[in-house]
């Protein structure tokens, strides 16, 4: 296929051309980083808690009167009796807040030493006990469980200095980049040090969502009770096939143990498989309307593509009937405006490509998005040049189908 | 003439309907896309108190130093002690500070489930300072503030729950098992964002606060705050052992705002605000010079960045969008007319003259803009419905069609269509009509 006719034909058509370009480049760019964007979300809305969410579900309880640590504590350890009795129910356990609530939980800085110059690693921190790991459906890879005679009880304005805790592989790797963690000592607080008694693989912080943050995989386990006067989150893991039962009866057992209690009917009981559809609703958000706009600037620019080529074939008759009489096949005919489009699409990729990275530059300095591998660029091209083929493939057969004897015809 | 351009139009339209529909179609997607997410983006970054924005002002001063403070920029909330320093220099024509916390509203009927209600501890010139309307009553005084009241201003909406909408100004409701004289009943209110509450809130476009409180008397009642509490610490947690270090440690939790009338307010103001880091370092609490801002309404919503990138994200995308489906309007409406150029010929030939052409087709691209303008107006109704699938629900509910949003749609899309029809109708204005009629010969 000759090269030179079709850019001799362009030529007497700039302004169609350069608008077919420029319509590449731009949908080439938003294409890719839409895309692009779509493929972050969706990876990081599916992002394992490592616990057994299906089974799982949270009860925010809330203290009415304002009760004091004594009595706050003794009511957790029977609402926990009563909790693991019911049936259906398979293991509880107290903390300060559940995965994927987007806030709550607390914030750990742990140090090797107390007086070290170098920044401490954050961590986010559950309060557990030894029925924690049950309960979230996490196993050890190394080391032990909580015995029941380290489990503390904390008030409102007490430190937290635990001498032991399980902290995650994560969490691991950062403070002892070189060697096992179970079995060293680090200071949560400068009082005295809390030995790290085991490591499990995985387990998120209860910041976890939308927005990501470096640390949400680097938990601590603390094991204590938490007497805050504000109140307390349950967290019950059930037999297969009783949450909807034990969703409802657990509320109601708690407020017939004792009724100086809050739990909102509307989200004090949340099942976690809730927890992360709240909790990536933003993600998922981005994710349809930056897939949906994708799909319709490639429709959009098909039946741009379309349009215009239909235009310059009307234009054409008379040519392609010359062409024809002059002894070339409707292949040939086929093949020239396949090229025709394919050389226009091809430069329009070129700078598309350019404009695309400029793009994810640009979103890289105000929204915190990673940069752009090329292979989305690469991806996003090739799409749009086979749509480019297959839009002009019926302006094309319509163009092959012009008969020689056109060429004696006057428009 | 102008019946007679558009009976062209409508000629012309007949005949190449598919280029027609496409065309209609790419406006109509393209401006409906555009409308749909500026409905959630003014939403979001309107100016909720407009006839006040820059009289309201936050106060800002670093207590934390350049060692722990976040890129040299002052914490977004004061502690306790410059907070209620601000509160007493009384340097500004109002001043308020603001905490928020969970109450329990416990019914009379104790076969009545409790209620959990979130409320913020204020001092009193936060409703005249921010114009919250009020359905009954009113605020409380400045000695009601002083005397640490057991009073109360609460949302229509609790009144609704509890009193069934009736006038509960006087009557009594108890509060973490406190009694609380209800002196006030606020209208609906609910400013988006709800900017006093932004650096302490977790959300700024939440539901309304339902409880407001004596600020002085929520701190003598050891309430803690459930919102944003961010401290200065050298090593480890800071050591709260009880409320008293709470009040007296350098963590932040109190957001403050003043309000400036005039300019030279806002100059004495920020001096003052200066002169008092200045003090603070003299007497050795501050080991770093002053280092303040005052920033009003529009500056705090920017700093703060209360537009939600999926908001400021989207509205990027649909404007590109749009872009895109001009680009390729320019191109079909070149197309288009250029396919007439025969007819342009006859017309010029017969004596139209150039301007003649130019209201021609762009009578003609103003109808084509109508009609997208119209299917656009369809498919941002049909977005609106569709938008909570893509935004969280506090901000889907935010975005609304209302009218200004319908004559909007309609002015992009006639706008848009003329502009995309420029470069087409100038060359169709171009035409020769000699070497039209001669070619066709």
């Amino acid at each position: 296929m000759q090269i030179r006719p079709i850019l001799a034909a362009l030529r007497r058509h700039k302004m169609a051309t350069l608008l077919i370009v420029l319509q590449i480049a731009l949908t080439l760019a938003v294409v890719s980083n839409a895309l692009f964007i779509v493929q972050t979300r969706v990876v990081h809305l599916s992002r394992p808690t490592g616990t057994e969410e299906a089974h799982l579900f949270a009860i925010n309880n809330e203290w009415i009167g304002q009760p004091d640590k004594p009595h706050i504590d003794a009511q957790m350890r029977a609402d926990l009796a009563t909790l693991r009795s019911l049936p259906g129910v398979r293991d509880a356990f107290s903390s300060e807040a559940y995965p994927m609530e987007e806030g709550g939980g607390g914030l750990v800085r742990i140090k090797h030493q107390v007086a070290q110059t170098t920044k401490a690693q954050l961590a986010l921190s559950y309060f557990a006990d030894e029925r924690a790991l049950d309960t979230f459906g996490i196993a050890l890879v190394a080391g032990r469980n909580f015995r029941a005679d380290e489990i503390g009880s904390l008030g409102p304005y007490d430190k937290v200095v635990p001498a032991v805790i399980i902290i995650t592989r994560d969490l691991a790797h950062k403070l002892f980049p070189d060697g096992a963690a179970v079995g060293q000592r680090v200071y949560l607080s400068d009082d005295s040090p809390s030995t790290i008694i085991g490591m499990v693989d995985r387990l998120e912080g209860g910041y976890a969502g939308s927005s990501t943050r470096s640390i949400d995989e680097d938990t601590v386990l603390v094991p204590a009770r938490y007497a805050n006067p504000d109140g307390v989150v349950y967290l019950v893991r059930v037999q297969s096939g009783q949450l909807a039962t034990v969703l409802r009866s657990a509320p109601a057992a708690l407020t017939a143990q004792n009724r100086m209690r809050l739990i909102s009917p509307e989200d004090g009981v949340v099942m976690l498989a809730q927890a992360r559809t709240q909790a990536y609703a933003s993600d998922r958000g981005v994710a349809i309307m930056m897939g949906a706009v994708c799909v319709l600037l490639l429709l959009a620019t098909a039946g741009g593509i379309v349009g215009l080529s239909s235009f310059w074939v009307g234009q054409r008759r008379r040519s392609i009937g010359v062409r024809r009489a002059l002894g070339a096949t409707r292949g040939d005919i086929l093949r020239y405006f396949q090229t025709e489009n394919a050389l226009i699409v091809g430069i329009g990729l070129v700078l598309g490509v350019a404009l695309g990275i400029a793009a994810n530059l640009s979103l890289m300095t105000y929204y915190e998005l990673p940069r752009m591998p090329l292979w989305v660029l690469a991806v996003g091209a090739l799409l749009l040049w086979l749509l480019g083929q297959l839009a002009v493939l019926g302006p094309a057969r319509r163009a092959a189908a012009v008969p020689p004897v056109e060429a004696t015809r006057s428009v | 003439m102008l019946t007679y351009y558009f009976d062209l139009a409508l000629r012309s339209c007949r005949r190449s309907k598919a280029l027609t529909a496409l065309v209609v179609v790419l406006m109509g997607l393209g401006v409906a896309t555009c409308m749909v997410t500026y409905a959630v983006f003014r939403a979001t970054a309107g100016d909720p108190i407009p006839w006040k924005s820059g009289q309201l002002f936050v106060p800002q001063l670093d207590n934390f130093g350049p060692e722990h403070n976040w890129k040299g920029e002052p914490p977004e909330l004061l502690s306790y002690t410059d907070a209620v320093a601000l509160l007493y220099a009384r340097q500004a024509r109002r001043q308020v500070l603001i905490y928020g916390s969970k109450w329990t509203v416990l019914p009379d009927d104790v076969q009545q489930q409790p209620l959990s209600q979130d409320g913020d501890a204020v001092s009193h010139d936060f409703f005249a300072m921010f114009d919250a309307p009020f359905r009954y009553g009113g605020g409380w005084s400045a000695s009601d503030d002083d005397q640490r009241a057991a009073v109360v201003v609460i949302s229509s909406a609790l009144n609704q729950k509890l009193f069934g909408g009736a006038d509960s100004v006087g009557r009594e409701i108890n509060l973490d098992t406190h009694a609380y004289r209800i002196v006030g009943v606020l209208d609906d209110w609910n400013p988006s964002p709800r900017f006093f509450d932004v650096s302490s809130a977790w959300y700024p476009f939440s539901h309304p606060r339902q409880l407001y409180l004596p600020f002085g008397r929520a701190i003598d009642l050891q309430k803690a705050a459930s919102t944003n509490f961010y401290c200065s610490t050298n090593s480890a947690d800071p050591d709260l052992p009880n409320w008293d270090s709470v009040l007296h440690s350098e963590c932040a939790w109190i957001a403050a705002w003043v309000e400036l009338p005039t300019r030279a307010d806002v100059e004495r103001y920020r001096d003052w605000l200066h002169n008092y880091a200045a003090e603070q370092q003299r007497v050795g609490r501050f080991a770093w010079p002053p280092n303040v801002r005052l920033s009003d309404v529009g500056q705090w919503l920017h700093m703060m960045k209360v537009v939600p990138k999926a908001s400021a994200l989207s509205m990027i995308v649909s404007v590109s969008f749009l872009l895109i489906c001009l680009v390729n309007v320019v191109g079909l409406m070149l197309a288009r007319f250029m396919r007439r150029a025969p007819e342009i010929g006859v017309r010029r030939a017969l004596g139209a003259s150039r301007s003649a052409i130019y209201s021609q087709f762009l009578i003609e691209a103003a109808a084509i803009g109508l009609a997208g303008g119209v299917l656009g107006l369809l498919l941002t109704a049909l977005g609106m419905t569709g938008i909570d699938h893509v935004f969280e629900p506090e901000i889907a509910r935010l975005a609304q069609l209302d009218a200004s949003l319908l004559l909007l749609t309609m002015l992009v899309a006639v706008v848009t269509t003329l502009i995309a029809a420029l470069y087409p109708t100038w060359r169709a204005a171009q035409v020769q009509p000699a070497w039209q009629l001669k070619s066709n010969g």
